[in-house]
């Protein structure tokens, strides 16, 4: 499996002193469709800045296809296309100026700077408006602008920061529709939202990245279990046995002390069915209550609040 | 195609791109990039010129006229040229479009040398008008070609670098015109634009022969009229560590993130 990028220890402490970054590590494969989920200031942005060598980092390392990007600055920009969160193109010049320029900065001779131009702002929808200055564009364009322009090279991973932030619902439909496409054709994709549902829709990995920290790093599958299933702490009548070695729902029951242990059920499941499986281990339960769980308070609180 | 090559040819075309933008941007708003430094040094010509360097007579064997030619067309390359990079790299850094130049693969001296030589194509182009309108009050003759060719580009360069340093460190559009107002212009007219130093007495000559302008203002004469008060060597000695040092900072800043990578 080739590594499209991993990231070890990244630490970004800002001129004011804020530790935006606290040591990120993160793999993504080649191919993947990767999402960077957090809250707003979670540190997103600023990961991606070091990556993209925007924000000098403080700590840490960035490999692209298995190159640091300190040594190897030429063959690694080449393999990275960046969208960012915020415009960043000249507003005085033309649609199609924009995305030729940034083909001449990788050395695309003039006749292939064309055609690249032609090809991404058609795929982007962008071509009637190549003669356009680019002020004159509607949010969602410029967006698919920067996208076009991030493409134009043809980079083996491109990284969108909160591509979809502000766009209306029918213009993101069309946005996932066009980079699953550009997925299936073997870019490797990262994008960071703080839509769980846009993750949800799109990506097969996953990473939650919290107060400059990544706090779960698993597939989309799982993090959905997880995030489906509920915990229950049982307070047993006798006193529990050292170790309880069996499983309810596949998860094993944990034990907490000698009259409480935590039992976790997906979604759905019967209580009922918990009950009587205990009971035929011979427990009695005195009382029951729900543990909240780690991932769906942060989304609760954080996640719906933004 | 063997990778030293590519990237060769790379380094050419991302100069060439960068080049070509810049010249782009300055023709786009050319009513406030090419007329109004034509306006002013064609209203110098005919009331300093003209008008009123009729009643000067003479300066160090000249009209007046033929005198302050060189001067102003040098006052012209040297404005221009900084204004330009200053304007161009620190409006690029307001609108964060130099990201663009930032995430590619573009070494530094590349992206150094493309604004550089898009300052000195505006320096230039208005130095050339400035020429063309001078044509039209007196008959220019150019003496030494070479050495008139060579201190040009070679002012037009330091101007450019140093328009450069000035965006690196402005943060705001007061920034990109507190230098040229209040270094650039002075040094320009106590660079003997106007007058020979020799009437001035001999303290001030001195103080004059402290100013880098000075030497490139009479330098250009001397290519022009074939008179000058400083030794053009040593003007060219001048010009030539004011590029090799100017250069060395722009590098440094622009290695080390100076006002654009945070
Ligand atoms: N230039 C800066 N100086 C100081 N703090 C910053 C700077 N840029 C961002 N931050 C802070 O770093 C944290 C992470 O920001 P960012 O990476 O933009 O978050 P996200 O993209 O996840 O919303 C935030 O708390 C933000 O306020
Ligand atoms: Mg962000």
């Amino acid at each position: 499996m080739t590594i499209a990028i991993s990231i070890r220890d990244l630490q970004k402490t800002y001129a004011n002193g804020f530790e935006a970054l606290k040591g990120i590590s993160l793999e993504v494969a080649q191919g993947d469709f990767f999402a960077l989920l957090g809250p707003n200031g979670a540190g997103k942005s600023t990961t991606i800045g070091v990556i993209s060598t925007l924000i000098n980092k403080s700590g840490g390392a960035v490999e692209v296809f298995g190159r640091n990007v300190d040594t190897h600055v030429f063959e690694t920009k080449f393999d990275l296309g960046i969208v960012p969160q915020e415009v960043n193109f000249s507003l005085f010049e033309k649609v199609g100026d924009i995305v030729r320029t940034q083909a001449g900065y990788y050395g695309m001779p003039r006749q292939l700077a064309a055609e690249r131009t032609e090809k991404y702002l058609r795929k982007l929808g962008l071509w009637d408006k190549r003669d356009e200055r680019s002020r004159s564009l509607s949010g969602g364009m410029k967006r698919r602008l920067m996208i076009a322009r991030a493409l134009v090279h043809e980079p083996r991973l491109l990284i969108l920061d909160e591509p979809t932030a502000g766009v209306d619902i029918e213009l993101r439909r069309s946005m996932w529709e066009f980079l699953t496409e550009i997925n299936n054709n073997g870019t490797t994709i990262i994008l960071t939202t703080h839509y769980l549902e846009e993750a949800e829709q799109l990506c097969r990995n996953i990473a939650i990245i919290d107060e400059g920290r990544i706090i779960e790093n698993t597939s989309m599958k799982k993090l959905l279990a997880e995030l489906d299933s509920q915990t229950f702490i049982l307070d047993t009548i006798d006193e529990l046995p050292e170790s309880l070695d069996f499983t309810i729902d596949s998860t094993p029951v944990r034990r907490i002390d000698e009259h409480s242990l935590e039992v976790t059920l997906s979604a759905g499941k019967d209580v009922n069915e918990m009950f009587s499986l205990l009971d035929a281990k011979g427990l009695k339960i005195a009382s029951l209550r729900n543990k909240t769980n780690r991932l769906e308070q942060l989304f609760m609180s954080r996640l719906n609040g933004n | 195609m063997g990778f030293s090559a590519m990237r060769a040819n790379h380094k050419f075309i991302a100069f060439e791109t960068i080049v070509i933008k810049e010249i782009r941007r300055f023709t786009r708003i050319w009513l406030q990039t090419l007329v109004p430094p034509a306006i002013t040094i064609g209203l110098y010509f005919v009331i300093f010129g003209n008008l009123v360097g009729r009643r000067i007579g003479e300066m160090d064997g000249f009209q007046y006229m033929e005198f302050i030619v060189p001067g102003l067309i040098m006052m012209a390359v040297i404005q221009n040229s900084y204004s330009n990079v200053v304007s161009s790299f620190f409006s690029q850094k307001f609108q964060r479009s130099i990201e663009e130049l930032l995430v590619s693969p573009v070494p530094n001296y590349v992206i150094l040398t493309g604004f550089a030589v898009g300052g000195m194509a505006r320096g230039l182009l208005v130095g050339l008008v400035v020429t063309i309108m001078a044509m039209l009050f007196t008959d220019l003759q150019i003496q030494h070609p070479f050495i008139t060719v060579s201190v040009i580009l070679m002012t037009s360069m330091v101007f450019s670098l140093a328009g450069f340093i000035n965006a690196v460190f402005a943060n705001s559009f007061d920034d990109i015109s507190i230098i040229p107002t209040f270094v650039l212009t002075p040094l320009i007219y106590l660079g003997g634009v106007f007058y020979s130093v020799q009437l001035l007495p001999s303290f001030w000559q001195v103080v004059s022969s402290l100013n880098p302008i000075f030497y490139m203002v009479n330098t250009f004469r001397y290519g022009i009229l074939g008179t000058s008060d400083v030794d053009i060597y040593w003007a060219f000695l001048i010009l030539g560590v004011f590029i090799v040092v100017l250069y060395g900072c722009c590098i440094w800043l622009l290695r080390h993130g100076t006002g654009i990578r945070n």
